[in-house]
């Protein structure tokens, strides 16, 4: 029982540098099973950065991050075996250009979790129903739009089994019109439990789908709390003033 | 004018005799291409993602064996052994020579293809917890080696007609039978070499047509020329 109750991922003052710029000055958070959090702030505040520091895509200068009871930042850590347990979900999509969407999905099953290829089918075939492009398999991503292209990089991080997954921006190089169909996956996920952390400009997502929103600003942690705390009376100044203007942009209405 | 008809027949009656020797210049591209693309691969490799040692190593190999003239390395090659003591057979020299010439060309063109395929896709592949290598062979390779098709087709092209130097290490190739024919029957010389060049003409077209059939077979959509979807935004 006791171990249900840890978080599930523990952040402790992660420090990052590059040269000069200090992108990460001491990040510390946790995240429990189930709960969405939503990481905002200015751009050039480390957002990615962090994100990229939890699987080690970036080597963190200072601090630890743990998975469960796995210091992910242990110097001899099987990385790429944890790397498998946490999905990403790119700002591009990155997607593999000379794959069909169904090889794309099946991949990381075949290559890393050395699934038999009939399972591996099956499994990204439930994945790609589950974002709605089952009838997409076997198109290659140059046929796929931009809102296609990232629910099937969300289907290949969610094929994977992973115990949380990281959203890099993954509507902010869309097309207005396509971000929906990427939210309401997104949305659909955080209802059936998935843990995540998003780092997005979405305020009507945040508001409507985070337990918790982090607001980040010159590599560090404002303020974090519930949205509709810090939508009414966040205590930081500054955390009201960016909402405000994020939200005219962008709109929070949802 | 020795272009008689009576010289056309005569000609006829070497025709073997050349076409086997084709099969010589045929046997050596293959040989030759086949070095050129294992080494040319690895060097390519070593270049992106060694480090700047390997990177150094990897630059002069490229710069010694393009700047050596063709016929100096196959002189090198055939001679060179037996200074100590190690006979090689020409064909196994000119192999040797013109794949290791071949391989700093071909390193030039899978490196550009290599660089091509975009640096995101790699962190993708990571993510998934591939290691570096595995994601190099799965992601990598075959999308560089589809790039790296049309300027292939050049190296191709250059490295067939190169298989005649070969004639001056000793390999019965086509050239070195047309030098017999041409000893042999002077009147012949002119009507012999466009033989031979008519026979290379043949090579090169039916090569260029082989690979624009397997450029056909392998495209894949998005994946020739620029890369589609790839808006770089700054990251927050």
């Amino acid at each position: 029982m006791g171990r249900a109750m840890d978080p599930l991922l523990r952040v402790e003052d992660i420090h990052k540098r590059y040269g000069t710029e200090e992108v990460l000055r001491g990040v510390s958070f946790h995240l429990d099973r189930g709960q969405t959090k939503v990481v905002i702030g200015p751009s050039g505040t480390g957002k990615s950065t962090l994100l990229r520091c939890i699987n080690r895509l970036t080597e963190p200068d200072r601090g630890q991050v743990w998975l469960e009871d796995v210091e992910v930042t242990a110097p001899r850590v099987k990385i790429n075996e944890i790397r498998s347990q946490i999905g990403f979900v790119f700002q591009d999509f990155n997607l593999f250009t000379h794959l069909t969407a169904l090889d794309n999905v099946r991949l990381g099953l075949v290559k890393v979790k050395r699934l038999g290829k009939k399972e591996a089918t099956a499994r990204a075939m439930e994945e790609l129903t589950r974002v709605g492009l089952k009838d997409k398999a076997n198109a290659y991503p140059a046929h796929l739009s931009g809102g296609q292209q990232q629910r099937v990089s969300i289907a290949r991080a969610l094929a994977m089994d992973p115990k949380l997954i990281l959203f890099d921006e993954p509507t902010s190089a869309l097309d207005p019109e396509l971000i929906g169909e990427v939210l309401n996956v997104m949305a659909q996920l955080a209802e059936e439990g998935m843990t995540m952390i998003v780092v997005t400009h979405e305020m009507g997502f945040a508001r409507s789908v985070a337990d918790e929103i982090v607001f980040m600003e010159h590599g560090v942690i404002v303020e974090q709390g519930p949205p509709e705390k810090l939508f009414r009376s966040p205590e930081v100044a500054r955390t009201g003033e960016f909402l405000r203007k994020i939200s005219e942009l962008y709109g929070a209405e949802g | 004018m020795e272009a008689t008809i009576a010289n056309l027949v005569e000609v006829t009656r070497y025709l073997p005799m050349l076409l086997r020797a084709s099969w010589i210049n045929i046997q050596l591209l293959l040989a030759l291409l086949v070095v050129g693309f294992i080494v040319g691969t690895a060097v390519a490799l070593l270049q992106v993602y060694g480090g700047r040692f390997v990177g150094i190593v990897a630059f002069v190999y490229e710069w010694v064996f393009r700047s050596i003239p063709a016929l100096v390395l196959l002189f090198l090659f055939y001679y060179g052994p037996a200074q100590f003591g190690l006979y090689i057979s020409s064909f196994l020299a000119a192999t040797l020579a013109l794949g290791f010439r071949s391989s700093a060309y071909q390193s030039q063109v899978f490196r550009g293809a290599i660089q091509s395929v975009s640096p995101g896709q790699m962190l993708a592949a990571r993510s998934l917890g591939m290691g570096r290598a595995r994601a190099v062979i799965s992601i990598v390779l075959p999308q560089a080696f589809r790039l790296s098709i049309p300027g292939w087709s050049n190296e191709f092209a250059s490295v067939v007609k190169d298989t005649t130097l070969a004639y001056a290490v000793g390999l019965n190739e086509i050239m070195r039978s047309a030098r017999i024919i041409v000893d042999r029957r002077y009147d012949l010389a002119m009507l012999a070499l466009l033989v031979v060049a008519l026979i290379f003409l043949v090579f090169t077209y039916a090569g260029n047509g082989l690979l624009g059939v397997v450029e056909r077979r392998v495209r894949i959509p998005g994946l020739m020329a620029a890369e589609p979807g790839g808006t770089r935004r700054e990251h927050g």
